[in-house]
């Protein structure tokens, strides 16, 4: 009997691709392991091998064709004599047979339904307590940094994996000190194809492929950055970080302050954080709490393209240790860039995405997916959120966010992260001392659920911070 | 200065209590292994009088530190390099300027040989405002960027990485430099070691890996952690040379470093060297050193100090004076008493201090 050949999903994130060439024609015989197309993903391009005997009855999906979403089916194959037009398609496509097996789509459009009670969102659980006095400076009353760029600047759709990669090419064309090393990130052009290209344009001296040794490297990395040197340390993700994670708290945050001032350490540690999809709960933790922790660490997690680009040109600048926390899952989303020849933003400062009047819902990285998907559908029931994107976890930008709660007296936060001593519970904090008079609700946290990742699909989809929940707290806090 | 006026001072030394004989562990003949190489090179007269006050000092500046430290005035760890003086200047006769030193914890020594200033070591050490770090960074970390010293790293391996991470800076700018990285018989055994050697002769670094082998990592003995322990074989699953050395003799120690330094400075790799030593005094300020025995101690005290040998070098091989000889002990028991002046009187950081150097400024 024919047979579908369904789109396959070639990586965990993979939603949709490109079917770029077709290797058999129709009418072909086929036999299993011979390539029968090429697909490119957003990261790599990938054959198709068939699986079963038989002939290439009907291609249904012409090569060069973009956007194919995973379990689209692609052909039809055929058994020896079979009449091909009898051949079925469609509809509840029988087992994929003739390519990888399909995963589930991660849809992260798909929200709200089966959302099971937040045990973690509803109730604001700091006491009250005398707050310690403010022991840092902190910036004083930053307005709203909305332009950030000249009105009428022509802006580009460009994906944060481009974004990320343009803003290291450039900062590599302009200062000959920088350098990125990490695992893959040369001749296989990045486990995630952020660092597609710069080997071809910067040569193994600059783009340095590493064994796999994450505490070697970031040690190797903080010691050259002690010498002035701005290495770019790529973890394929943080999760792999945890075996460095003592050359960056102790050799590379801590030297400044133990040398009297003489020892800078310039450096960017950099990768995806956080869950991506269904890769267990050792390739998920979010460690955007943790590393907010140190001082001596600058820490930025941008959610848009253009932040991801003018943040990560800033990090390079910085002559202090950043980690620059990633997101795979928005590594193949696109936004507006602006297009200007040297777009560098400041660290340290906060966004106002949306403005609104009735709350305010602060969030960084993916966290913002959600939260800007809850503010549009409160809008259609009459709640106006403002919803500001942190952009960077230490520094943190506090008087924005207590400027714009002084205004709407209501606060939910969102993070993929765990609810204990998370960025939303050190904002509560924060709130409390500079805003607790100006609050009419308790701060409420929208977090990622306090277990280890779960790896089902049903699992995992309730283990994370969903668009219902964040709509939920914020009725809450508005009574609603 | 003799070896027995050492050990008395040792022996009424409160912070160094009596080890125990019955608690010690057999740790071998430490007579045999240190045994002076019958034809160990030579230095002229000049080399051993440079070697001899740069080896006094570091020596006289350790008792120096102990004693403020049972004082109360030096706080928190205190790791003294006493007995272990020949490697490091060894070492830094075999360099030249520019290339880069970093140690773990047990670093005066290192500091002094880099040439820092030894008011800023010793005042760094009683946490005033005068020290390398301003006081913020204590026995364990000291930095001075002028004297290509790199620390002075509290965990113990990390500047294994660290070091090597200079190499590869050295390479990237082909600078010509070699990074010397320091490191104990105890965090030979950390598994970033291995990594960074790894990644050093894969990619042909300027590093030289001095494994100061003081029989010791804090209470146990070499035998007992280690499962190979001729530690100069500890690359050789990665092509990296390495060679047994007398560290006890600053003879054989500058030789095996010249040759050392010329392998990772022509372009050839890392190498490492094993620096046979002893250290005098316990890990730290607070250890009762039982794991050894009292004789042990003294026998390497009084057979193969690497102070005494150069002494005895000088007078009866290139005919100092002995009043040279002591006039040259005097001028560093001023130089040392002078730190300790500096350092008991030089007033704490400003309370001010708390916040600063945390970040450097991304605007400067």
């Amino acid at each position: 009997m024919a047979t579908d050949i369904l789109m396959p999903a070639l990586s965990p994130t993979m939603e949709e691709g490109k079917l770029a060439k077709w290797l058999k024609n129709e009418g072909d015989a086929v036999k299993s392991g011979d390539v029968l197309a090429e697909i490119e993903t957003d990261k790599a391009t990938m054959e198709v091998e068939a699986i079963d005997e038989g002939v290439l009855a009907k291609i249904l999906i012409a090569e060069g064709t973009e956007g194919v979403k995973v379990n689209t089916p692609i052909a039809i194959i055929a058994a020896e004599g079979e009449d091909v037009s009898a051949a079925s398609t469609g509809g509840a496509a029988p087992k994929a047979d003739a390519a990888t097996q399909p995963a589930p789509t991660p849809d992260m459009q798909a929200e709200g339904q089966a959302a099971t009670p937040a045990p973690n969102a509803k109730t604001g659980d700091d006491a009250p307590k005398a707050p310690a006095a403010p022991a840092t400076i902190t910036n004083k009353a930053p307005a709203p940094v909305m332009e950030e760029f000249p009105a009428g600047t022509e802006m580009v759709s460009t994906t944060v994996r481009e974004a990320l990669r343009d803003a290291m090419a450039e900062e590599m064309r302009r200062d000959d000190a920088v350098f990125v090393m990490g695992e893959e990130v040369a001749e296989y052009q990045g486990a995630y194809k952020i660092t597609q290209g710069l080997l071809q344009e910067f040569g193994a001296r600059r783009v340095v492929d590493t064994p796999i040794t994450e505490h070697g490297f970031a040690g190797i990395g903080v010691g050259a950055a002690f010498t002035g040197l701005r290495p770019i340390v790529e973890f394929m993700t943080f999760n792999f970080a945890m075996q460095a994670i003592d050359h960056i708290i102790n050799s590379a945050a801590k030297t400044l302050y133990m040398s009297g001032g003489q020892l800078g350490c310039p450096i960017v540690f950099r990768g995806p954080n956080g869950a991506a999809a269904r890769v267990g709960a050792q390739h998920s933790h979010d460690y955007s709490a943790w590393y907010s922790n140190v001082p001596g660490l600058k820490v930025i997690a941008p959610y848009t393209a253009s932040d991801a680009k003018g943040l990560l040109k800033a990090a390079i600048r910085d002559p202090n240790p950043i980690i620059f926390l990633e997101n795979e899952i928005l590594y193949g989303q696109s936004f507006p860039v602006p297009k200007l020849d040297d777009f560098v933003l400041p660290i340290g400062k906060a966004r106002i995405h949306r403005t609104g009047k009735d709350v305010t819902i602060v969030s960084f990285s993916i966290g913002m997916s959600y939260a800007l998907k809850a503010a549009q559908a409160l809008a259609e029931e009459g709640i106006e959120a403002e919803v500001i994107d942190l952009r960077t976890l230490r520094p943190m930008d506090t008087d924005t966010v207590v400027e714009s709660v002084r205004k709407t007296g209501r606060c939910v936060t969102v993070e993929e992260g765990f609810p204990q001593s998370g960025i939303g519970a050190e904002i509560s904090a924060c709130l409390m001392v500079d805003a607790f008079d100006y609050l009419d609700a308790p701060v409420l946290r929208v977090t990622g659920k306090d277990v280890p990742m779960p790896y089902a699909a049903n699992l995992e989809k309730l283990a994370l911070p969903n668009v219902a929940e964040v709509i939920e707290a914020v009725k809450a806090v508005c009574y609603r | 200065m003799d070896a027995a006026k050492d050990a008395g001072r040792a022996a009424s030394d409160p912070s160094l209590p009596e080890a125990s004989p019955s608690a010690s562990i057999e740790a071998g003949n430490p007579a045999e292994t240190h045994a002076p190489a019958p034809n160990a090179p030579q230095f002229t007269r000049e080399e051993d009088l440079h070697a001899y006050h740069e080896m006094l000092l570091i020596r006289r500046f350790e008792e120096k530190a102990g004693q403020l430290y049972g004082m109360g005035l030096i706080g928190g760890f205190c790791h003294l390099y006493i007995g272990q003086e020949a490697v490091v200047i060894g070492m830094q006769m075999a360099s030249v300027d520019g290339d880069q030193v970093i140690t773990g914890y047990r670093d005066h020594g290192h500091m002094l040989a880099c040439g820092m200033d030894p008011k800023g070591v010793m005042a760094e050490l009683t946490g005033r405002r005068g020290g390398y770090s301003r006081g913020k960074g204590g026995s364990m970390h000291m930095f001075s960027r002028e004297k290509q010293f790199f620390g002075g790293h509290g965990i113990v391996g990390a500047q294994v990485s660290l070091g090597t991470g200079l190499a590869f800076a050295d390479a990237y700018r082909k600078n010509g430099q070699v990074s010397l990285t320091y490191m104990g018989d105890g965090a030979a055994n950390q598994g970033q070691v291995y990594e960074s050697f790894n990644m050093a002769q894969l990619w042909k670094l300027p590093v030289v890996y001095v494994i100061e082998n003081n029989r010791y990592a804090m209470g146990t003995s070499v035998a007992r952690a280690s499962a190979q322990t001729d530690f100069s074989r500890r690359g050789i699953s990665f092509g990296i040379p390495g060679e047994q050395v007398d560290g006890m003799d600053v003879r054989t120690v500058r030789e095996a470093a010249t040759r050392a330094i010329q392998h990772a400075r022509s372009g050839e790799g890392p190498y490492i060297l094993e620096m046979q030593t002893y250290r005098y005094r316990g890990h730290s300020m607070s250890d009762p050193a039982k794991y050894r025995t009292k004789d042990e101690v003294s026998k390497m005290r009084e057979e193969h100090d690497p102070i005494e040998m150069v002494r005895k070098r000088l007078i009866e091989m290139h005919g100092v004076p002995e009043a040279d000889l002591k006039a040259t002990d005097a001028k560093v028991r001023e130089t040392v008493n002078q730190s300790a002046e500096f350092a008991t009187h030089d007033p704490e950081p400003d309370p001010a201090e708390l916040w600063t150097d945390i970040l450097l400024d991304a605007r400067a």
